[in-house]
């Protein structure tokens, strides 16, 4: 129940965004999922793209430094309180989130949130026996 | 010059783990070592003397004269000679040959203005052959062996040094120079190569190469390597020996004093022996100037005890060592000095505190592992010198979480901090930022004069 998500290291200057993302567009890897962190030196850019080995190896290859990710992504109702449904099942719990991310599934009313839980199975586990839907890979990208 | 045949080490001599023939003077008894020592001594000071009129007047300043010296230990009453008498006198005036003599000049690269020139009789390069066939023999290279010289061939004195030294020796010398590392890969898989000559930070940068276009170097034939012409560190040498399955060896020398083969680490690797029948050694405090005893550190002395075309007595190197009390397993007498540490030059002055590369290399050695790619920056904001190390983040540093990563760079700064005794600003940086170098590494950005 886990989508793999790929991390690249990028300075936090001008430019440094577009050539990881001109690469995997050359390529025609299509990026499904994408956040960015920041911090005044340095920047994380997180992908969730379709066929993330290929993405992986392309990357690796010219340069950038990679980390290979399990996240965990949930599936939920575009109204209020649907986030909250979710944090509630994990509620009492000792799951820490490490960092999430929220972006719309192209259906009607449906978001979808990625998680990066630090206990992923835990979590998992929790979440469903909340009746919570999770998101399989096959919907996101290639095994 | 003729060099016995070489046989394997059931060879007449000590019965010692690689000793050839060609090696018979490193094993030479002290008190005969001495002789040789005082009486080329004396020979160097009064050609010195009759032939260069700095050495000369600065003797008479003292009022010495060149009969002076009755035993080894009178070296120290003698003036020293600095790199900056080599620039002051540019580009022949230390010559105590005429040119006629001379067969061969080299010429260092100043890093500011003009070279230094160095000169060679035939004599000169007839000794700077055998140090060199020595250094290698004490590398366990002999005929037989492929060499690969990716030292670069020039002014510079590496790439000649090595090569006839290991023509010498009898080996196949691949005269390949300095850079084009895909072709340097290519020589090394195709032409059986099994040793090789370069500074020890282009194997670094021929190891990473060789990884990313997915050469086993471990599946060569490729067995030692001779490194030198710039400090390096014994983690550098685990990092090289484990990932490239070599053995690496550090060679000492400088182009003031005849190039490569000054010095060289045996099989022991436990210091480098200095040859010393042609090279005198001191260690003195850089800042007092007196020679300090034997396993003291500080900074290491030559004087060039056969040199014709350009003798140098007392020169001080810039190199910071110590000479190495005992006896070396492998029999040798010569005596040996720790690899360099550090060059004086290198010293930084940071808000007052002294400060070398070296140890922001062994905060990051010791936390890391093995050494990444790092340069130090230097900057003054509002009067105030700042120092920032940029360090390209490897797989291993490199955490998808922002608070990782900065806890890493903070944990950097803070163990920086207590080994310089100032405040240092660590930044990660992507991979392939830091400008490589295909010879010395550039470690230090100085921007605080402009």
């Amino acid at each position: 129940m886990k989508i793999t998500q790929l991390s690249l290291f990028a300075e936090n200057k001008p430019g440094h965004i577009i050539a990881p993302c001109r690469l995997l567009a050359g390529a025609g890897v299509d990026i499904r999922a994408l956040s960015l962190a920041d911090t005044q030196r340095f920047g994380i850019l997180r992908i969730i793209v379709s066929e993330w080995q290929k993405a992986a190896k392309l990357l690796e290859d010219a340069g950038f430094r990679v980390k290979v990710t399990e996240v965990v992504a949930i599936e939920v109702a575009d109204r209020p309180g649907g986030l909250v449904q979710v944090l509630a099942a994990l509620e009492g719990s000792a799951i820490n989130i490490e960092y999430m991310y929220a972006f719309p599934f192209g259906r009607e009313e449906k978001a979808v949130l990625v998680f990066r839980f630090d206990e992923p199975d835990e979590a998992i586990q929790r979440l469903q026996s909340a009746g919570i839907n999770l998101v399989a890979r096959a919907a996101l990208q290639k095994a | 010059m003729t060099s016995p045949q070489l046989s394997p080490a059931k060879a007449a001599g000590p019965a010692t783990v690689g000793f050839q023939p060609v090696s018979a003077l490193d094993y030479i008894p002290k008190s005969e070592l001495e002789n040789l020592q005082l009486s080329r001594m004396r020979a160097v000071v009064q050609r010195a003397w009759d032939r260069v009129a700095l050495f000369r007047s600065r003797l008479e300043e003292r009022g010495m004269k060149p009969g002076g010296i009755q035993s080894l230990a009178d070296v120290t009453r003698l003036p020293y000679t600095v790199k900056s008498d080599l620039r002051d006198t540019y580009p022949f005036g230390l010559f105590a040959s005429p040119m006629k003599e001379v067969v061969r000049l080299h010429a260092s690269s100043g890093t500011t203005g003009k070279p230094i020139v160095v000169a060679y009789t035939q004599a000169d390069l007839d000794v700077w052959s055998s140090v060199m066939v020595r250094s290698l023999a004490a590398c366990g290279l002999h005929e037989g062996d492929v060499l690969q010289n990716a030292y670069g061939y020039g002014l510079f004195t590496g790439g000649l040094g090595a090569h006839y030294g290991a023509e010498q020796l009898g080996a196949t010398v691949i005269p390949v120079s300095g850079g084009n590392t895909d072709r340097q890969i290519m020589v090394m898989c195709d032409f059986g190569v099994t040793a090789i000559c370069c500074t020890p930070t282009y194997f670094l940068h021929i190891i990473d190469r060789a990884a990313a276009l997915g050469v086993e170097l471990k599946k060569l034939p490729l067995r030692a390597g001779v490194f030198g012409a710039e400090p390096w560190t014994q983690a550098m040498r685990q990092r090289i020996e484990q990932e490239s399955g070599i053995k690496a060896y550090d060679i000492y020398g400088l182009s003031e004093i005849i190039g490569p083969g000054v010095a060289i680490e045996c099989a022991c690797q436990d210091g480098l022996h200095i040859f010393e029948d042609h090279f005198y050694p001191e260690i003195i405090d850089p800042e007092t100037q007196r020679p300090l005893p034997e396993g003291e550190e500080g900074e290491l002395v030559l004087t060039t005890l056969s040199k014709q075309a350009m003798p140098l007595i007392r020169y001080r190197t810039r190199d910071i060592t110590a000479l190495v009390p005992g006896p070396c397993a492998c029999g040798r007498t010569l005596r040996r000095m720790r690899r360099i540490s550090r060059r004086s030059d290198d010293m930084m002055i940071i808000r007052g505190v002294n400060v070398f590369p070296s140890q922001v290399e062994s905060v990051l050695l010791a936390m890391e592992g093995t050494l990444p790619h790092y340069q130090i920056i230097l900057t003054r904001e509002h009067g105030l010198d700042q120092m920032e190390v940029q360090v390209e983040v490897t797989a291993r540093m490199f955490s998808d979480t922002v608070g990782a990563l900065e806890s890493l760079q903070a944990k950097l700064a803070d163990a920086m901090e207590r080994v310089l005794q100032i405040r240092v600003q660590v930044t990660l940086v992507e991979p392939r930022t830091i400008q490589r170098s295909e010879g010395k590494a550039k470690r230090v950005i100085d921007r605080r004069q402009s």
